[in-house]
């Protein structure tokens, strides 16, 4: 029976967010006794307006426990235990999975959900696994050996820009948002130490780069207002005059303009500044805001390029004069005012010059901050969702599994539209035993850049080891103290020239401890590399997570997520999620080597269930096709 | 388009961030002015009250003056199971006590009496109607008072029974636009009455046509037929529901396979409702009512079904001009 099956059950949510709020709820409404849930979280304003248990009051506490405590408000005799923790710390290892009959991912982030998956398989505990972005949502049911794995299929490729086109050629506001805020901000705010190549195309043409560097560098007793000037006029005008001599690049592109701030500011040059700031207090730095100072209210609103200009101006000024100890190792973060204000600012000006239409501070920051669209309504139907398929779960009910997309126009009559879960993929690095490729330059690559590219940024590996056939060559995490000094020794070694070398040829044994994950992987050495479409100098194979991004249709660069290439959009802040068209045919493109791969291209078209009688289904492997009658 | 030029506040702008997102200022706006009535506060309205709550309505008036008891909460979140708290105290007024604290933006209220003693003058007091767990003929009555306004007042019946849920629409009028890639669209759908909805001759419907509409069908003629109040039978009525189905079918020339004595079956045995559909049927509520006060989206037309059972959620078209 399925009360039974319920009120027995141990669950794990992972995520108390958007749709974890929605979920406990209905978890407890529907008879649920014993629920635990991670979320290192806290309680944000803007997270208000859809995860309903939390109140104004509520803002900066975990979000686990204010979660836990409004549902026992209405069910006060279930467990509900709380973690404000982060999934992937230790303590949360396959053992701590083992307890649970099923696990609930609320996650918001790709990396998270690898993880969890990883645990899932090792402790051969079910994932009911969802997403949600505006009207859209999906929910899919990942079962050791009978259903994929969450990492079965490719997931969208996050969204990458040539670095030339950042810095030189941009066409796009989304162009700008990028320069604004990896290039300059970092530039001008955050660690001096990291490589930068703002000046690296743009001033191809002449310039030494100790001029450039002398010219970021604000001298102790420099006047604020005119280092500010000088910043501005150096990057929005003597940068776009340099990129301008070298004519190649405009033979078939509009030129920019070269802007100043005399020409802008003309009428304001006289005025002595810090007028403005003695009538603007702020309660604490993140109040410090460039638009209070200079009696700007609405963040809706479209700049002038004269108003940009003041913008940015005041905000670099406010950063130096309130934030001055931040100055120095500050990364862009989408909930700093002061922040956004500077590349919205910024990322403006740019595109004037350019020819690019403006954006208002709002769509600004839902860009730049990567901000996934949300309502409260697909939170509710996907937490509903979730929850019927957990109870097919625990019924072990595996006929009736279903992945379920929630769809904003309606396909074939359906709103909510219910889909066979695919079986396996035999090629899948992750549930499977099969190994990658990785084609790299032995003789130059160190270990650092294999474990930071490849182990980290594409296998998803938190606490990684690395042997080569019975050697150890690295460990994170807790390591002997005489190991450690090997280690970081080796991380800086080429991988020819390790204690045991790694050339072509060589099987390296990558595994994480706390995943219980092991893969291998064969090394092809290579010595060229394509430095605009090979970034990284590495080309992995056999791993499936780079497929092109569908097109966001109303704003291009919103839902995309990390790069490696240093001019990048980082990864989306909620409840993120890859839709995959259910209408089309889903294909593994990219894994041509793969084995058993060209049968899935030929048979994994998704398969609606109908409830005609007489419906013929596909089975999702290779004997073909079979008559299924569904009631 | 009265008031449409004045601004969010700095404290809607950060409220609303996200969704402001996805539909946009103008219609954060509007969603701001619109009063919603409700009737019948049971699990799924429940959710669907959240959700519009959230959303940041004007204002949300509540009916239902029955008396709280353990039924009530089985799947309503918004009432506290404590017998010291609810003891006594309507429906309507446990569900605006709590929804008040979801949103200190949105007017909450209650209003005493039966859904049938309101005339046409209080219907137009709101944009939106929603009644839920009542009688057919009520529902068509209040269907009715609300198309005599000049103004537009959409209109919404749901239920859930057992693991299904049921939503009909009426934007009576309903004229919007969207966007089709760079040029903008007009569209303009014409809504039937819930009155000359069910007129429709079950044997003109399309022969994939939900099976749920027409075993709601059934039970809601039941229900009125032996004078019961909504969702009052049992699994001692199935043999009585099943003769009406025959009976049903036989007028309307339908093939009775069409109305699987399984599904009636399910659906006179559990009357409570099954919390994760109530959370389905009010989400996909509020994305509907969301719609037809901001005038961005596809209304859906005029019908909606859920089933746990086959885990679809399908639109139906029922109107006497399938056009
Ligand atoms: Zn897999």
């Amino acid at each position: 029976m399925a009360s039974e099956a319920i009120k027995g059950a141990k669950v794990l949510m992972v995520g108390a967010g958007g749709i974890g709020c929605e979920l406990l709820k209905t978890l407890a409404l529907s008879g649920f006794r014993d629920i635990h849930i991670i979320d290192m979280d806290t309680i944000e304003v803007s997270n208000l307006n859809r995860q309903f248990l939390f109140r104004q009051s509520h803002v900066g506490q975990s979000k686990a426990k204010v979660a836990r405590d409004a549902v026992l408000k209405f069910r006060p005799h279930i467990n509900i235990k709380p973690y404000h923790a982060n999934v992937k710390d230790p303590e949360f290892n396959v053992d701590f999975f083992k307890q649970f009959n099923v696990v609930l991912n609320g996650l918001d982030n790709l990396d998270a959900r690898r993880h969890v998956n990883r645990l899932c398989l090792a402790a051969d505990v079910p994932l009911v696994e969802s997403g949600t972005t505006g009207f859209l949502g999906q929910v899919t049911v990942h079962v050791k050996g009978k259903t994929e794995c969450y990492e079965c299929q490719p997931k969208p490729a996050p969204k990458t820009y040539p670095v030339c086109t950042i810095t030189s050629t941009p066409s796009k506001f989304v162009h700008c948002i990028v320069w604004a805020k990896d290039l300059l901000f970092a530039k001008l705010f955050g660690d001096k130490n990291q490589d930068n190549d703002l000046n690296v195309r743009s001033s191809d043409a002449a310039s030494s780069s100790e001029n450039v560097e002398d010219v970021f560098v604000r001298r102790n007793d420099e006047d604020i207002e005119q280092y500010g000037k000088k910043i501005f006029d150096h990057v929005f005008g003597y940068n776009i005059e340099l990129a301008l001599s070298n004519e190649e690049t405009w033979k078939n592109r509009n030129r920019p303009k070269p802007i100043y701030s005399k020409d802008i500011l003309s009428d304001e040059l006289a005025q002595p500044n810090g007028n403005v700031d003695k009538k603007c207090a702020f309660d604490d730095e993140f109040s410090v805001s460039a638009m209070a100072s200079l009696g700007m209210k609405n963040p809706q609103d479209i700049w002038s390029l004269k108003e940009n200009s003041r913008i940015f101006l005041e905000a670099l000024r406010l950063f130096f004069t309130h934030r001055g100890k931040d100055v120095g190792n500050l990364t862009f973060d989408k909930d700093d005012q002061l922040a956004v204000e500077f590349v919205t600012a910024a990322a403006n000006i740019r595109a004037a010059s350019f020819g690019i239409p403006p954006y208002s501070l709002f769509e600004a920051k839902g860009i730049a901050g990567n901000i996934v669209h949300a309502v409260a309504t697909t939170n509710a139907v996907i937490a509903g969702l979730i929850v019927i398929e957990t109870i097919k779960v625990l019924q072990n009910d595996i006929k009736s599994y279903r992945m379920t997309y929630c769809l904003e126009h309606p396909s074939r009559k359906m709103l909510l539209m219910p889909v066979e879960p695919f079986e396996p993929n035999k090629s899948c690095y992750v549930c499977s035993e099969t190994p990658l490729s990785l084609e790299i330059n032995t003789k130059r690559a160190k270990l650092k850049d294999f474990v930071e590219k490849i182990v980290k940024a594409k296998l998803g590996m938190n606490l990684p080891l690395i042997m080569n056939s019975s050697n150890l060559l690295y460990e994170a995490g807790d390591v002997e103290d005489d190991m450690v000094a090997i280690y970081s020794a080796n991380l800086e070694k080429v991988l020819a020239e390790l204690p045991s070398p790694v050339t072509g040829g060589t099987m390296l044994t990558v595994e994480d401890m706390q995943q219980e994950f092991v893969c291998n992987v064969n090394i092809k050495h290579r010595e060229e590399f394509d430095e605009e479409k090979e970034p990284d100098s590495m080309v992995l194979s056999g791993w499936t997570q780079h497929v092109s991004a569908p097109e966001n249709k109303d704003k291009p660069a919103a839902n995309n997520g990390a790069s490696t290439s240093g001019a990048s959009v980082p990864a989306a802040e909620s409840d993120e999620i890859s839709i995959v068209s259910p209408t089309k045919k889903r294909k593994l493109t990219d894994v041509p080597n793969a084995p058993g791969n060209e049968a899935r291209n030929h048979q994994d078209e998704l398969q609606v269930i109908d409830d005609e009688d007489d419906l013929v289904m596909l089975e999702g492997n290779m004997e073909g096709f079979k008559k299924r009658k569904l009631s | 388009m009265d008031g449409d030029g004045e601004e969010l506040t700095a404290q809607e702008t950060a409220l609303y961030d996200r969704q402001i997102r996805v539909w946009g200022a103008d219609a954060q706006r509007r969603l701001s002015k619109a009063h919603v009535l409700v009737y019948g506060m049971k699990g799924t309205i429940a959710e669907f009250c959240k959700n519009i709550v959230l959303a940041g309505v004007g204002s949300l008036t509540l009916i239902d003056d029955r008396i709280a008891s353990e039924e009530a909460f089985s799947s309503n979140f918004l009432i506290p199971p404590d017998e010291n708290v609810y003891g006594g105290k309507t429906l309507a007024q446990l569900c605006c006590d709590s929804l008040k604290d979801f949103n200190p933006m949105v007017r909450v209220s209650v209003q005493k009496g039966d859904l049938s003693s309101f005339d046409v003058e209080f219907f137009n007091n709101f944009d939106v109607v929603v009644v839920s767990s009542c009688s057919l003929p009520a529902k068509k009555l209040a269907n009715e008072k609300c198309r005599k306004i000049s103004k537009r007042v959409a209109f919404y019946t749901v239920d859930c029974r057992d693991s299904c849920g049921e939503i009909f629409v009426d934007l009576q009028d309903y004229k919007y636009s969207k966007k089709k890639l760079e040029e903008t669209i007009e569209c303009h759908l014409r809504y039937p009455s819930f009155e000359e909805a069910l007129s429709v001759p079950w044997k003109e419907l399309p022969r994939k046509t939900s099976k749920l509409y027409f075993a709601m069908r059934v039970i809601e003629k039941f229900e009125e037929a032996e004078g019961r109040s909504a969702g009052e039978v049992s699994v001692a009525d199935l043999p009585g529901v099943l003769k009406l189905k025959k009976e049903l079918c036989a007028v309307q020339s339908l093939n009775e396979s069409h109305v699987p004595d399984t599904l009636l079956e399910r659906l006179v045995t559990s009357t409570l409702e099954f919390p994760p559909v109530c959370a389905i049927i009010g989400g996909i509520l509020g994305q509907e009512v969301i719609k037809a006060i901001s005038g961005k989206g596809d209304p859906l037309k005029n019908f909606f079904f859920f089933d746990a059972f086959d885990g679809k959620g399908i639109i139906e078209n029922i109107s006497n001009s399938n056009a």
